[in-house]
């Protein structure tokens, strides 16, 4: 069962335990971050056997992968390995932007009772209405955007600093969204993989998104937004 | 930062990654919006749309009008058509008098168990296969290739290299590859499978890959570092240099040679002009996800070791030899032909330099 993520004795000697290990080779080790609710917390928008195999399996990879290639790199650097640098690349790209993407996707989450599907007042709330006309306008471009992306990837409400204003992109595969534009910040993702939601909703993926708002955490997405719009 | 493109009246957005250094294969990372308004052909003539129609909306895995996103280039959809529209698959695409059909697979759908399941089969054959045959068919409905079969369809469309209008929408394209790949990948499994082939294309894999277990490690691993959804394809590559399809000046026999590649969404390696596809795996999540979940190599150990219809891969093997042959021949015969107009020119072209008559000498 996920646990709450307060600095709490148990999270502190994990932390302590991981830079531990990989302190002797000065290389950080990335860890599976927890989720702040249970994984059956948000049903029905998204059943618990998705989110556990989402968070447990799908991003336990990603991560296992990426140290694994994080430390193939320190290798390749250190012996000065340029076409060994050059490979691993895409493989850092795809497990880096997975653990990137779906660390902020768990944040982006929230069960009802706490929150999920309230849509945001305060700074964002009005900064949606001016871009986007309405908030019902923003949900269907996303949806739109979503739905139409071929294969896999995500679809983001992101923060152009530069402009400041708001943005909807997609990238594909496990892109981060900074690879659309240096200065994009990303408020809110949700992940279009297959794996998000086919258990649930098979291949009917306008559905998965109708529902995924009523689970949307806007408070996170408000935080990081009055942090960076200033 | 939406650019507007400079020929063209409105709506046609370039990303700024459009200007982006292009994928080995040709592919752009553009996304390019289609709006019912204008059309480039090949020649550069901006092409109207028909536009009292409703403009053409298709999506994937979805039931309602949505704009497509498409990561495919004008160019790249072109040579999809050429290439469909030579390949000759009989059984493919059933003439009927009314919409395309949606051809299942040459064995009922519990016949793959336990390997993949028969959910498996229901959802991948019965509602994916489905919804790209039926966007497919919702594309053409109205115009004038409803009614036609679909390999009609491709020839039709491409009309020898002048697409037509009527075909403006890449995302009919991408239905009918994608729909295509499908096909494809059903008939390259069977219950009882796996195992190794024999004859000619044995011989040519060992002598490609070094060994048959060579070629699978290289299979595999196309197959499982394919990010994100996918296909990975052994493909038969005619006689082109490996840089941009270059014509090979001292072609042989050993340039003939069988490739493993692997391929993006709903692209194909047809496309790439000179590659024949003859085995197929689909790696889309929704392929494997009931069965295996994230669990992708198992799913293609499983699917080489008992799945592969190597009967198949080597029909398609034998026809694609024909085919080769076939165009070979006909590439030596149009070669003579013009050198034999060219010689006929050459003599109409001597002008004498005086007046004399050389008959009267």
């Amino acid at each position: 069962m996920a646990t709450r993520a307060l600095l709490s004795s148990k999270t502190l000697a994990r932390v302590v335990r991981a830079n531990a290990a990989s302190h002797s080779r000065g290389l950080h080790a990335y860890t599976l971050p927890d989720l702040d609710y249970d994984y059956g917390a948000l049903e029905p928008a998204i059943s618990g056997e998705i989110m556990q195999l989402h968070h447990q399996k799908h991003h336990q990879t990603y991560i296992t992968n990426y140290n694994k290639a994080l430390e193939q790199l320190q290798n390749a650097v250190s012996k000065a390995d340029s076409p060994a640098v050059v490979k691993l690349q895409s493989a850092i790209k795809f497990n880096g932007g997975g653990h990137i993407n779906h660390s902020i996707f768990w944040k982006n989450l929230a069960p009802v009772r706490e929150g999920g599907g309230e849509p945001p007042k305060g700074s964002l709330g009005w900064a949606i209405d001016t871009h986007f006309g309405s908030f019902e306008a923003l949900i269907q471009k996303v949806n739109a955007e979503g739905a139409a992306l071929q294969g896999s990837g995500w679809v983001w409400l992101g923060l152009d600093k530069d402009l400041n204003r708001l943005v909807v992109e997609t990238t594909a595969n496990q892109d981060p969204l900074v690879t659309k534009g240096p200065n994009l910040v990303p408020l809110l993702g949700i992940d279009v993989w297959e794996h998000a939601y086919y258990l649930q909703y098979k291949n009917v993926r306008p559905d998965y998104l109708k529902n995924i708002w009523k689970v949307i955490n806007w408070k996170y997405a408000s935080e990081v937004y009055e942090k960076e719009s200033s | 930062m939406n650019l507007l493109s400079p020929s063209t009246a409105a709506s046609t957005y370039l990303s700024p990654s459009a200007f982006l250094p292009r994928h080995l294969h040709g592919f752009s990372s553009a996304t390019l919006k289609f709006s019912n308004k204008l059309w480039r052909s090949r020649k550069q003539n901006t092409l109207n749309l028909n536009t009292e129609r409703k403009p053409p909306r298709c999506g994937f895995n979805i039931g309602n009008n949505v704009e497509i996103d498409l990561l495919l280039e004008k160019r790249v959809i072109e040579k999809m058509l050429m290439k469909l529209s030579r390949c000759k698959r009989k059984a493919g695409w059933n003439k009927i008098n009314a919409k395309l059909e949606l051809k299942p697979p040459p064995y009922p759908l519990n016949a793959l168990e336990p390997i993949l399941s028969q959910e498996t089969l229901e959802y991948h054959w019965g509602k994916h296969h489905k919804t790209y045959v039926d966007n497919l068919n919702r594309q053409i409905d109205g115009t004038d290739l409803d009614e036609k079969s679909l390999e009609d369809i491709v020839v039709i469309s491409y009309n020898k290299g002048d697409i037509l209008p009527a075909f403006n929408n890449a995302a009919q394209a991408c239905m009918l590859v994608i729909a295509w790949n499908h096909d494809f990948f059903w008939e390259s499994m069977k219950p009882g499978g796996g195992g190794k082939p024999s004859g000619d294309l044995l011989k040519l894999i060992e002598r490609d890959f070094g060994s048959f277990e060579r070629f699978l490690d290289k299979f595999k691993a196309a197959a499982s570092t394919q990010f994100g959804s996918g296909w990975a394809w052994l493909a038969y590559k005619e006689s082109r240099l490996d840089v941009g399809n270059a014509v090979n000046p001292l072609q042989s026999d050993e340039d003939k040679k069988l490739v493993v590649v692997k391929t993006p969404n709903a692209v194909n390696p047809l496309v790439w002009n000179y590659y024949h596809p003859l085995l197929t795996i689909d790696v889309w999540e929704h392929a494997y996800f009931i069965d295996y979940q994230n669990k992708r190599t198992d799913y293609i150990s499983v699917f080489m070791d008992k799945l592969v219809s190597w009967e198949a891969v080597s029909s398609r093997f034998e026809q694609t030899k024909a085919l080769i042959l076939q165009r070979e021949v006909e590439n030596e015969r149009k070669r003579e032909e013009e050198e034999k107009l060219k010689s006929g020119e050459a003599t109409a072209e001597i002008y004498s330099d005086s007046d004399v008559d050389l008959d009267a000498e």
